[in-house]
């Protein structure tokens, strides 16, 4: 582990030239203290280089194709020049949003709206702005969470992120509004680097729907890193919906710090991906907090999907929930390695887990590993793992009312992801995911289906595409 | 005197559910606690048996004329007070017979005599089984493990007859039983009265106390006794109810 | 009923003091020097008169052994392990072949009359064939006449290398290669003896068979080797119980059991480990790293594990089953109990490979005083392994604010016609029923014993009698002072 590398990959190496050649003119819009992480991030990345699948954390998930494959690590600020919705269309809508949008790695959107600040004080927008808007208060939070486990893509992210989204929520306030952001790859085989940073005051609430699409069939490579700290009393609810191409691979990571009493709420929902990882750290700090973190993945093909979650209970009195379902069809993979620690003298901890998972077909494939590591006495722990099929009583009582093999499958599958979409509170995005879902199940949901390229269509426009010589 | 308790005062935690109460049982007697829910009948009984958590922040708790506000919860059994509980706890993997064995093993090392024979021991629990219409089967399953609610109330009486306790306290022992059950309890118990025992019952209803016989009855409110009398106040209560004594007593 | 008379000199024994195997016999030794080579390879193959082909598969593992490093993986914390300061090989002097009980070194007998295994009383007694191992080495093997008219071989393992090198040949190394891990490895290059049983075709093994070890010299590593086969419709119980006296340097214990069952036989093997745990501010203890695998090589095969481990300042052990032929049934019953300073990473790995294969997992943890107990296992399903049933619950018991219980399950699944549940909890004793139990009389040490004993119950269940008895004690005895 701690052996310097010798040779590296030709990504890393991609990786390390961007960063000689573009560090020194970072230094000079951004925030000195995150030019210094910048550089020691670096340095660790040289020593370790990407993770691969000899580290326990990374036995079921080998990224070192992905590390071959012909990928520009892509630093370039871009230009707005379209609205975003010129070049993707959610399929989420219906309710209430504020669009943020990360467009190959920059924040996205026309020069005054970089970063807003509502009549409450909201602050929303780019992280690169906000550096020069509030630097005493990103320099307070920048870089302070508390990650579980180091590996190469967080020092990656860390020595390579120039932007993202910034949030801040001022004590006392409940944001009505449902904060969207959209992240999308537009370009052929780019790797980007993208560093988020949500901060909520005392007795807030806010909403967070992170959304990670695909608008091409291109390769691609998104490592992304969320640093979120939620303050006492507060709550957030957060959604990340994952619909990515087959050949994007995705390495998402959100570390989380709950004060005293404060509520998180997690859906993670990956409907496609050719390579998902999703790492969540709940870090409980304050006594009282609460936590509830679901996942469900619905993959097919040669997908590969792994849910990483690490619930840190540090204080007595906090309870979490970990409830992840996957249904896995074809030759596709999935992980899931749930991990609750429990501190000494974290005493009266509740903690429960559960993973439950479908296999479809024979070349599918799923790995869960449920753990548990307990140092205090007087706690409620528990944790189930669960691998079959789809009943087969059920099915057969379902077709018995005359309904078709295929139907009563989908039903039962349906019924399966529900206990996971039950959990989403927001009714209209309820609905669509559920729609989604359901369109998922009968296989109609694919990036052609709403993909702007509209390859079915010779009608419609094939190519679409920023011209970076704008640049 | 086998146990006098002079001016309780209970908490657990910051709350205090007994408030200065009084009583005193000599052998031979029967005495019935009685009064609406929440009125800390339940608590009386776990302070005099020495459970953690249930704070004696005043008063003395004397029995056989010594002071037990400090004792552990085996040495009171082991001198011979006996709970029956409202809710006997599950102790899976535990036989009743070992179970039984232990405890009457380990009474009898603290009064110094050596354990019972193996013999002597599965002849007595044959005896006191029929005591109680007790099962053979039951005795070889985990301490109340699956026995139904009827089955757990007579195995507390069934344990009571083995430890031949000196003051037995019957914690809402007649709840969730139907009259056949009731009627085998108050069998045991009445099988077991002697001149040198005496029994504590606490019920919210009259109805155990048509087959247990009381010398007194006393009503409780709030934390202490507000009305003591012989068994006629029983009856009076079940024709009246508590409401008046709320009226009367209520803050 | 005899178990009531267990269960009184449980309770009796909870109160009576320290460890009480730890005494000393002095045997003399015949030792190697201290530390690891080819040479002292050579030394311990020429000592044991064995065959090239023998010495070739040492020498082989130890090669490999240099190439690889000891695993960080388990949730143990121990000071590096010094393998230049192991004496590898010690054997009683061997004054003359024995042939009846009356030749066994008298101090020896002793030390079995200590434990309580008394070789004359488990022979008239117990019923129970004892291969009694002292310092790696056999001494003496019992009840060979009944063996032998059921054409059942049951020796040490030298006596096998000697008398039955075929089998020998043909098993060794055959479910734990000396490649599989580090300390497989180093047991391989060597390993001084151990047992070696044969049950051949049809033939049901009439009694249980027993191998007590003992680590007796100071310094001296054990590497014992067990292997057991069961050919077609062979059924077989095996015991193995482990005492060592006291000592204050750590010593090394690395073993390998071997099991393998051909179609339709079934080989049932249970363990009560109890080696010195260390005392009470964690200093001394055996180190035990264990690798026991079982091979359910032939159809409608089954194997069974049983453990109760109670000893050892650490333990690194996971009993395994490959359900390699269709319908065969892998079976691991677990409780391990820490205290003080004992650190356990234990758990079994499932492998289903064969059609309609079923495996049943229990696993029972008990930490007290300052000590970490994790339970570590792996279910894994292959592709043609249709319609496999794995069920598991491991449940974690915590005595104290001060212990650690951890589950580190793993399961992959690459069938879709696989059934795979995993439970898991952990909680501390209920107050509810010690108080119970006090109310009736009984010391909270004496209630503590009593729970975790019935606790344990399911596990302890599946033990042959003689070992439960045993077994009951060891979870009281662990668990003393494990209450303030």
């Amino acid at each position: 582990m701690n052996k310097t590398k010798q040779t590296y990959y030709p990504l890393e190496e991609a990786l390390i030239e961007e960063y000689g050649k573009k560090a020194a003119a970072w230094t000079e819009d951004e925030l000195p203290g995150i030019s210094k992480l910048r550089h020691e991030a670096m340095r660790e990345f040289r020593k370790t280089g990407f993770p691969g699948n000899k580290l326990e954390k990374w036995r079921s998930t080998d990224m070192e194709p992905v590390y071959q494959e012909p990928l520009s690590v892509f630093t370039d600020e871009i230009t707005y020049d379209k609205k975003i919705d010129e070049i993707f269309q959610c399929d989420v809508h219906g309710f209430q949003a504020r669009v943020l949008s990360l467009l190959n790695g920059s924040y996205y959107g026309p020069e005054e709206s970089q970063l807003t600040v509502s009549p409450e004080g909201v602050i929303a927008g780019s992280l690169l702005a906000a550096q020069r808007e509030y630097p005493e208060l990103v320099e307070q939070f920048y870089g302070k969470a508390k990650t579980a486990v180091a590996d190469g893509f967080k020092s990656a992210n860390k020595a390579m992120a120039r932007d993202g989204v910034f949030i801040y929520v001022p004590d006392g306030v409940e944001v009505k509004d449902t904060f969207q952001l959209i992240k999308i790859l537009n370009k052929k085989g780019l790797m980007v680097h993208t560093r988020n940073l949500i901060v909520l005051g005392k007795n807030t609430k806010l909403t967070f729907l992170h959304c990670d699409d695909s608008v091409n069939h291109h390769e691609g490579f998104i490592n992304t890193l969320s640093e979120v700290f939620i303050g006492e009393n507060s709550e957030l609810e957060l959604y990340k919906l994952q619909n990515l191409n087959d050949e994007t691979a995705l390495v998402n990571q959100t570390v989380v710090h709950q004060a005293a009493n404060s509520r998180l709420k997690v859906n993670v929902m990956t409907l496609n991906g050719g390579l998902v990882r999703n790492e969540i750290v709940d870090q409980m700090d304050g006594e009282g907090a609460w936590s509830d973190i679901n996942g469900l993945f619905l993959i097919d093909k040669e997908q590969h999907v792994d849910n990483q979650v690490y619930v840190y209970h540090n204080v007595p009195h906090c309870e979490s929930n970990q409830l992840f379902k996957g249904v896995l069809d074809e030759q596709s993979l999935g992980v899931f390695n749930g991990f609750v620690y429990v501190a000494p003298d974290a005493q009266k901890t509740n903690a429960f887990q559960q993973s439950s998972n479908i296999l479809l077909s024979r070349d599918a494939h799923i790995d869960t590993m449920p753990q548990l590591e307990i140092y205090a006495d007087d706690v409620k722990c528990s944790h189930g793992a669960t691998v079959g099929q789809l009943d087969s009583d059920a099915l057969f009582y379902l077709m018995q009312r005359g309904i078709s093999f295929e139907d009563a499958r989908m039903l039962l599958m349906y019924a399966f992801a529900d206990e996971v979409l039950g959990q989403i509170s927001i009714e209209p995005l309820r609905v669509n995911i559920e729609d989604m879902v359901k369109r998922r199940l009968r296989g109609e949901l694919s990036i052609c289906d709403r993909c702007v390229l509209h390859c079915s269509h010779p009608d419609k426009p094939i190519e679409f595409d920023i011209d970076l010589s704008k640049i | 005197m086998l146990l006098n308790i002079k001016d309780l005062h209970v908490s657990i935690g910051d709350k205090e559910i007994i408030k200065g109460f009084n009583l005193s049982v000599n052998k031979g007697e029967v005495h019935a606690i009685m009064g609406p829910n929440g009125t800390g009948k339940s608590t009386l009984a776990a302070a005099i048996t020495g459970r953690e958590g249930y704070d004696i922040t005043k008063g003395e708790i004397f029995f056989k004329d010594e002071l037990i506000n400090d004792w552990e919860p085996d040495k009171r059994a082991s001198e011979g007070i006996f709970l029956s509980f409202q809710y006997p706890i599950e102790i899976p993997g535990v036989s009743m017979t070992n179970f039984m064995r232990t405890a009457l093993n380990a009474q009898r090392e603290y009064h110094n005599l050596p354990p019972i024979a193996a013999g002597e021991f599965l002849k007595k629990m044959e005896e006191k089984k029929k005591l109680v219409d007790i099962q053979s089967k039951l005795t070889n399953r985990s301490v109340n493990e699956g026995f139904s609610g009827g089955e757990k109330k007579k195995n507390e009486i069934f344990q009571m007859a083995m430890l031949e306790p000196s003051l037995a306290i019957l914690d809402e022992t007649d709840s969730g039983l139907d009259i056949d059950a009731l009627k085998v309890v108050a069998k045991g118990v009445n099988q077991l009265k002697s001149e040198d025992n005496a029994f504590v019952i606490i019920t919210h209803y009259q109805r155990l106390l048509d087959y247990i016989v009381p010398d007194f009855v006393h009503v409780m409110y709030d934390g202490r006794i507000v009305k003591s009398g012989g068994k006629g106040l029983a009856v009076e209560l079940e024709s009246s109810g508590y409401e008046w004594i709320k009226e009367q007593f209520g803050a | 009923m005899t178990d009531e008379k267990n269960e009184k000199q449980v309770l009796h024994e909870v109160t009576s003091g320290e460890y009480k195997y730890g005494f000393f016999t002095n045997i003399e030794a015949d030792q190697a020097p201290k530390g690891l080579s080819e040479d002292i390879i050579r030394f311990i193959s020429a000592k044991k008169n064995e065959p090239e082909w023998l010495l070739e598969f040492r020498l082989k593992a130890y090669r490999h052994w240099l190439t690889i490093e000891e695993p960080d993986w388990a949730l143990l914390h121990h000071p590096p392990i010094d393998y230049q300061d192991i004496i590898y090989y010690s054997a009683p002097k061997k004054k003359k072949e024995l042939s009846s009980l009356d030749e066994v070194d008298p101090e020896l007998l002793d030390t079995f009359n200590k434990l309580g295994i008394s070789l004359e009383e488990q022979k008239h007694l117990a019923g129970v064939a004892v291969d009694a191992v002292v310092d790696s080495v056999s001494v003496k093997t019992t009840f060979q006449d009944t063996l032998k008219k059921h054409d059942i071989i049951f020796c040490s393992f030298s006596e096998a290398v000697q008398d039955h090198p075929d089998l020998v040949k043909k098993y060794l190394g055959s479910v734990v290669p000396y490649t599989d891990n580090y300390f497989a490895a180093l047991n391989s290059a060597v390993f001084t003896d151990g047992s070696f049983c044969f049950i051949p075709k049809g033939v049901r093994c009439p009694i249980e068979l027993s191998t007590y070890f003992r680590i007796n010299a100071a310094n001296t590593g054990q590497f014992e080797r067990t292997l057991i086969v069961a050919e077609e419709g062979g059924y077989v119980s095996y015991l193995e119980g482990c005492t060592a006296p006291m000592r204050d340097e750590n010593q090394l214990h690395a073993a390998i059991v071997e099991l393998i069952a051909l179609d339709n036989a079934e080989i049932k093997y249970s363990t009560v480990q109890n080696w010195y745990p260390g005392d009470k501010n964690g200093k001394g203890g055996i180190y035990n790293f264990v690798t026991k695998r079982g091979l359910c090589k032939g159809n409608s095969s089954k194997i069974s594990w049983t453990q109760v481990e109670t000893g050892s300042a650490i333990t690194w052990k996971y009993p395994s089953c490959i359900l390699l032929g269709d319908n065969s049934v892998g079976e691991f019953y677990s409780v391990a109990v820490t205290n003080n300073f004992q650190q356990a990473d234990t758990g079994t790995k499932m492998q289903h490979l064969g059609k309609n294969t079923r495996s049943t997992i229990i696993s029972k943890g008990i930490s007290a005083g300052q000590s970490n107990n994790s339970y570590r296992g792996m279910v894994r399903v292959g592709k043609r392994a249709e319609n496999a049933r794995n069920f598991s619950q491991c449940d974690s018991l915590l005595l104290g604010d001060k212990c650690g219980a951890h589950t580190f399950p793993y399961i992959k699944t690459n069938n879709p016609t696989a059934i795979v549940e995993h439970e898991a909890t952990t909680s501390k004793i209920s107050d509810d029923q010690l108080f119970y139990c006090q109310q009736r009389g009984i010391d909270m040490e004496k209630s503590i014993g009593l729970i975790v004993n019935g606790y344990a119950k399911d596990v302890l269940n599946k033990l042959p009698m003689e070992f439960a008895v045993e077994a009951q004690k060891l979870l009281a005895i662990t668990l003393e002072g494990s209450v303030g």
